[in-house]
């Protein structure tokens, strides 16, 4: 690893200003982000500094905000989760278990027991790709970490990459889980800025490869994710997260499916969420698909329909084709099965 | 080779002869009185060199020690305070073979830096016995159930353990495989870890 300064900072003003003076004295981009970069539960973060994929000049310790910035709260109108509360915090909290399934869920199935305790939720969105030559150095091909240096996963072994939402320039996929919670529920993040607080939609906070894959949200410098806020909705409690890894536990999703189901009583859908995980560049939100179920009854033949939807846009690379039929078949299970929960 | 000085104000030990001090003495004089750099001052080019100040209370122990900044947790009680116990396998969060417990949290001590543990209680698989001498339940429930082959993967084994027991992760045989997957084990005693950790929660428990 290489050497850092490290601050800690003791409230999210100090936190965006110590960014900002980070950049100040030390303005040359280093593998296509700012020098500077906050320090959650690390686990992200220190594991790419080992690996010197990030060189970051500056670490500001942010684990101090941690009492400020992880109130769990519940609410008729809404669920607001504090950016730095841990993943475990979130999946074991009763009310959330029960009144948003797919949120604990899609944390339960994450990382380990360990990583969950140690990880933030804030940190675990803005967690980066676990493409492998991304993460090996030795491989001088990826845009990602070394902007135009081209990209060793189009013609190489690209069996975890995405289908869907790639680009020339990159096709890695975005690993996390609770991201696709987030998308499918209709989360709000609120940022703390060098200009004060502001609240953004989910959806506009990571951004596609294009061609610029080392770009992957729309923070600024110095921003500070303090909460997530998602509204509460007729279709959340009959929600869940499906997750499909090589192995049966502690594994990143080969493909997944965040989905939420308003069904009347005459068991049509008035309403219908759902997002992919291990498919796609970015959290992806499959809104054709949602819309074709509106208004049907949710039966394994409508699921399907719906699911084939999801993917009418993928685009396979040598190794992954598999993920099409896969992630058609998550999709189909996740509503299905959401379908016949008891609510 | 010009010598990097401590950053802080007083005490300029140099880093080479505090690095080689670190060798022979466990326990580290502490030096100067903040642990971090309060946020910089911009037009001061901070020295990423210094020794940090860090900390820690381990296994009802204080232990003060000067660190280079990219010290992990791990790092930092095998190598500056001498407890071999936790053990490094991946260094990435993969394995589990550092778990130890950070504020009573079963956390990765490779992906854990020093400086940001500073002020917490840790405890690790040396601290787990009581001081007369008796095995933890679950060191003895991996001793009765011959849980272990080489050895290498059990205290982080153990301590994961522990925590699956305390945080009620531990009711039944799937619970504990799910929530101990994060422990990995090249010799694969898992079901014997299984069965361990059933004994020990009973014990724990009453
Ligand atoms: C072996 C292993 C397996 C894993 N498996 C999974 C899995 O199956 N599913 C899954 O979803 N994840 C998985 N993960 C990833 C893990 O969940 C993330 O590493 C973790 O959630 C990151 O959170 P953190 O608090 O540790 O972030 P850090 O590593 O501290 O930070 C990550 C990034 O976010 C920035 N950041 C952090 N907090 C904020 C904030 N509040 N505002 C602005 N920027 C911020 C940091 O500057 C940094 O750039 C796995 C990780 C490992 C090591
Ligand atoms: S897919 Fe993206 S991250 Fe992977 S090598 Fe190509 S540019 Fe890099
Ligand atoms: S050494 Fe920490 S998880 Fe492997
Ligand atoms: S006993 Fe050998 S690795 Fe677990």
């Amino acid at each position: 690893m290489r050497p850092f300064v490290y601050e800690r900072a003791a409230t999210s003003e100090v936190a965006t200003q110590a960014i900002r003076a980070g950049i100040a004295t030390d303005t040359a981009p280093r593998q296509g982000r700012y020098p500077a970069e906050f320090l959650a539960g690390g686990t992200n973060l220190l594991d790419l500094m080992k690996l010197d994929v990030m060189q970051p000049a500056k670490l500001i310790d942010i684990t101090g905000l941690t009492q400020a910035h992880s109130a769990i709260l519940v609410s008729p109108q809404a669920l607001r989760l504090g950016a730095l509360a841990k993943m475990s915090a979130v999946a074991d909290h009763p009310e959330i278990i029960k009144n948003f399934p797919v949120v604990a869920q899609s944390l339960t199935l994450a990382a380990s027991a360990q990583l969950r305790n140690m990880a933030s939720i804030g940190g675990n969105v803005l967690q980066r790709t676990r493409c492998s030559y991304f993460r090996d150095t030795s491989w001088s091909a990826c845009n990602k970490r070394n902007p135009g240096s081209g990209c060793a996963a189009l013609d190489g072994y690209n069996r975890g990459h995405a289908v869907l939402g790639a680009s020339k320039d990159c096709i890695a996929t975005y690993p996390g889980d609770f991201a696709q919670a987030l998308m499918a529920l209709d989360a709000v993040v609120t940022v703390l800025g060098p200009d004060g607080t502001r609240t953004v939609p989910f959806s506009d906070l990571h951004r596609a490869p294009g061609s610029t894959p080392n770009v992957e949200t729309t923070l600024r410098p110095g921003d500070v994710i303090t909460a997530f806020v998602i509204p509460a909705a007729t279709w959340m409690r009959r929600s869940l997260y499906m997750k499909i890894r090589d192995r049966q536990s502690y594994q990143f999703a080969l493909a997944s499916a965040a989905v939420a189901l308003d069904i009347d009583d005459g068991g049509l859908v008035r309403q219908a969420r759902i997002a992919l995980g291990g498919v796609a560049t970015v959290p992806w939100r499959a809104r054709d698909a949602e819309a074709a179920l509106v208004g049907k009854k949710l039966d394994p033949q409508t699921a399907e329909s719906a699911a084939r939807l999801a993917f009418g846009g993928a685009a396979p690379r040598e190794h992954n084709a598999f993920k099409i039929a896969l992630g058609q078949k998550t999709v189909t299970r996740a509503l299905v099965q959401a379908a016949t929960l008891e609510v | 080779m010009p010598e990097h000085l401590d950053g802080d104000d007083k005490p300029s030990v140099s880093r080479r002869r505090f690095l080689g001090a670190t060798a022979s003495t466990a326990a580290l004089p502490f030096m100067g009185a903040s642990a971090a750099r309060a946020v910089a001052d911009p037009a001061v080019k901070p020295d990423p060199g210094a020794l940090l100040n860090v900390s820690l209370t381990i296994n009802g122990k204080d232990h003060r020690l000067g660190l280079d900044v990219r010290t992990t947790l791990l790092d930092a009680l095998r190598d500056h305070v001498g407890l071999t116990g936790s053990k490094k396998g991946c260094d990435h969060g993969q394995c589990g073979a550092c778990t130890v417990h950070v504020d009573g949290q079963r956390t990765l001590s490779c992906l854990t830096l020093a400086a940001s543990a500073h002020g917490r209680v840790i405890e690790t698989i040396e601290g787990l016995a009581s001081t007369d001498g008796k095995l933890h339940p679950m060191q003895q429930a991996f001793i009765d159930n011959d849980a272990f082959q080489c050895g290498y993967c059990t205290p982080g084994q153990i301590m994961s353990a522990v925590g699956c027991v305390k945080e009620g992760h531990a009711d039944n045989d799937d619970a504990i495989r799910e929530y101990m997957s994060g422990n990995l084990c090249r010799c694969a005693a898992y079901p014997n870890i299984v069965a361990a950790i059933n004994q020990a929660k009973t014990q724990m428990e009453g």
